[in-house]
């Protein structure tokens, strides 16, 4: 397959992109690939750089003069701890640290949502100690939908035993809290 | 030094194990990225911070042993020449990125299966590497691992959007899962082409690899997750399990198509690389892939039987230009390695 920039040289990096909720296939040799810059440091499989820049800098047709406003005031927002502002974080493409998260907060889902195939919230591994209860709470949430379906599907037997467990859990973490 | 000895340097020994599907799958890799809560990611952060950071997992991690990874040693990238980081890159311990970053460094396990890498673009990034397709033992044993350290060093995490880490695209689980595959008879029958857009739109990423040049190498691809948020790391692996199975069969399918459609001259071709590889005397690094690339097939098929996939994953990284510059213990020409590089093939071949 060739690349799709220079049409010369065989493409070596193949993923989908999405802007503005657009899918597009980039098949790209290494040398575009670095132009463009979806290079990456390591093992990435392209840095945010471009896509960052894209999905900021091009101002939508719907947007009016108070999104601009607000867009600019946003800006010049600075992380307290790091001192990244966020017109910073759009050049670089790179959180500074744990605060930056916070500090951005109201752009982010925006943002994953288009690097991450539209997914906002984690839905994986949580540290044992740091994540404190937050085990005992998604096994709860896990255990309500199981207790909905059971319902729904007239298994009360089923249903009075996960309910049982559910208030087992609620106790455990009442006192974890504690 | 001698070449037996040089050999052993160069193949890392997880790597001599022979994985399942080695006929095809090189290499499964996870890589989980994690940050310190309290301290400034490395873009950012100062020389007194990146340091603390280094002496913090010196001072816990260096000479420890967790189950199979023994006896970590630390090695800092300061203490290192450009070629001893370079050899270092070419057996996948340490990406490119962390030998041009600051105050960073390495913990390498003794079987050189588990390296954590220090001060990249996040505080830590734990990689773990099995030979062949072994994506659930990987993924359990990087959770281990993981665990592990986190008994003493408090990970940036947040309830909604997981693992923090210094790029956008490593948020949620921190996690990227890749396979090594050779893939000749997709590449030769060029069936490969409507694979990958496949493969794209269920969020994978496939590259080439490279060497000295810029085109695909010895028709091995990387296959990796694209996104890291709002899926579980089981689900992510599960995923690529799929999409690797189904791309094995296919390699399978398309290799057998060869042999029957043109058996002749595909043996031809493996018998001619198997020649040049025995007998050249300058053989440039795209070719020698190119060439080995060839020689796999061949094993793989049966059509040569006195060489093993060991021999050939040696050769694979020892006439990269980093081992061969170690070898010879000084900078060479782009010339004079690739006389050194034929040297090593042939004599590799007629042990
Ligand atoms: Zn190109
Ligand atoms: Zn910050």
């Amino acid at each position: 397959m060739l690349c799709t920039e220079c049409q010369k040289r065989t493409a070596t990096l193949h993923y989908t992109q999405i802007i503005n909720g657009e899918k597009t296939e980039v098949h790209v040799c290494e040398v575009c690939a670095q132009k463009k810059g979806y290079s990456f440091p390591g093992d990435e499989p392209y840095t945010l750089h471009d896509l960052l820049t894209g999905l900021f800098n091009v101002t939508s047709p719907g947007l009016d003069v108070k999104e601009d406003n607000f867009f600019n005031q946003f800006n010049e927002l600075t992380c307290d701890h790091c001192q990244l502002s966020f017109s910073e974080f759009q050049r670089i493409g790179k959180f500074g640290c744990t605060n930056c998260y916070d500090t951005f907060k109201a752009k982010l889902p925006a943002i994953f949502r288009k690097v991450h195939s539209g997914n906002t919230k984690h839905d994986g591994k949580i540290p044992k100690r740091k994540g404190g209860n937050l085990h005992i709470k998604k096994e709860i949430e896990r255990y309500r939908e199981y207790l909905q379906q059971l319902i729904k599907e007239e298994n009360f037997e089923e249903a009075a035993v996960i309910r049982d467990r559910i208030k087992d859990l609620e106790k455990l973490q009442g006192g974890n809290e504690s | 030094m001698s070449l037996e000895q040089f050999m052993n340097e160069a193949i890392s020994p997880w790597m001599r194990v022979e994985g399942p599907e080695n006929d095809i799958v090189l290499s499964t890799r996870i890589r989980l990225a994690r940050n310190f809560e309290k301290v400034t990611f490395p873009i950012i952060a100062n020389e007194d911070e990146l340091r603390s950071v280094i002496e913090f997992m010196k001072e816990n991690y260096e000479g420890k042993s967790y189950a199979n990874y023994q006896n970590l040693a630390f090695i800092e990238m300061e203490d290192l020449s450009h070629i001893e980081k370079r050899v270092l890159v070419e057996k996948h311990l340490i990406s490119p990125f962390l030998t041009k970053a600051r105050a960073s460094g390495v913990l390498v396990s003794e079987n050189e299966q588990l390296s954590i890498m220090v001060n990249e673009e996040d505080h830590i990034r734990i990689q773990l590497y099995f030979p062949g397709f072994q994506m659930k033992q990987a993924l359990d044993h990087a959770f281990e691992l993981d665990d592990w350290l986190e008994e003493k060093i408090d990970f940036a995490f947040d309830e909604r959007w997981g693992y923090l880490t210094s790029c956008p695209t490593n948020v949620g689980t921190g996690m990227r899962a890749s396979v090594m595959i050779h893939l000749p008879a997709l590449v030769l029958t060029k069936r490969i082409n409507q694979m990958i857009p496949a493969i794209n739109q269920f969020g994978f990423v496939v590259r080439g690899i490279y060497g000295e040049g810029t085109e695909a190498l010895g028709n091995l691809f990387q296959v990796s997750n694209q996104i890291t948020l709002g899926k579980s790391e089981e689900d992510i692996v599960e995923d690529l399990e799929s999409v690797i199975i189904n791309l094995v069969e296919q390699e399978r399918e398309a290799r057998h198509y060869l042999l029957h459609t043109s058996g002749k001259k595909l043996e031809d071709q493996i018998f001619r690389s198997y020649g040049i590889l025995k007998y050249g005397r300058i053989i440039e690094s795209q070719e020698a892939s190119a060439r080995i690339s060839d020689v796999r097939l061949g094993v793989d098929l049966g059509m040569i039987k006195d060489v093993s996939h060991n021999v050939l994953n040696e050769l694979m990284v020892l006439t990269q230009p980093g081992f061969l510059q170690h070898y010879a213990k000084k900078v060479l020409t782009t010339s004079e390695r690739d006389v050194l590089r034929a040297t090593l093939i042939r004599e590799r071949l007629n042990i």
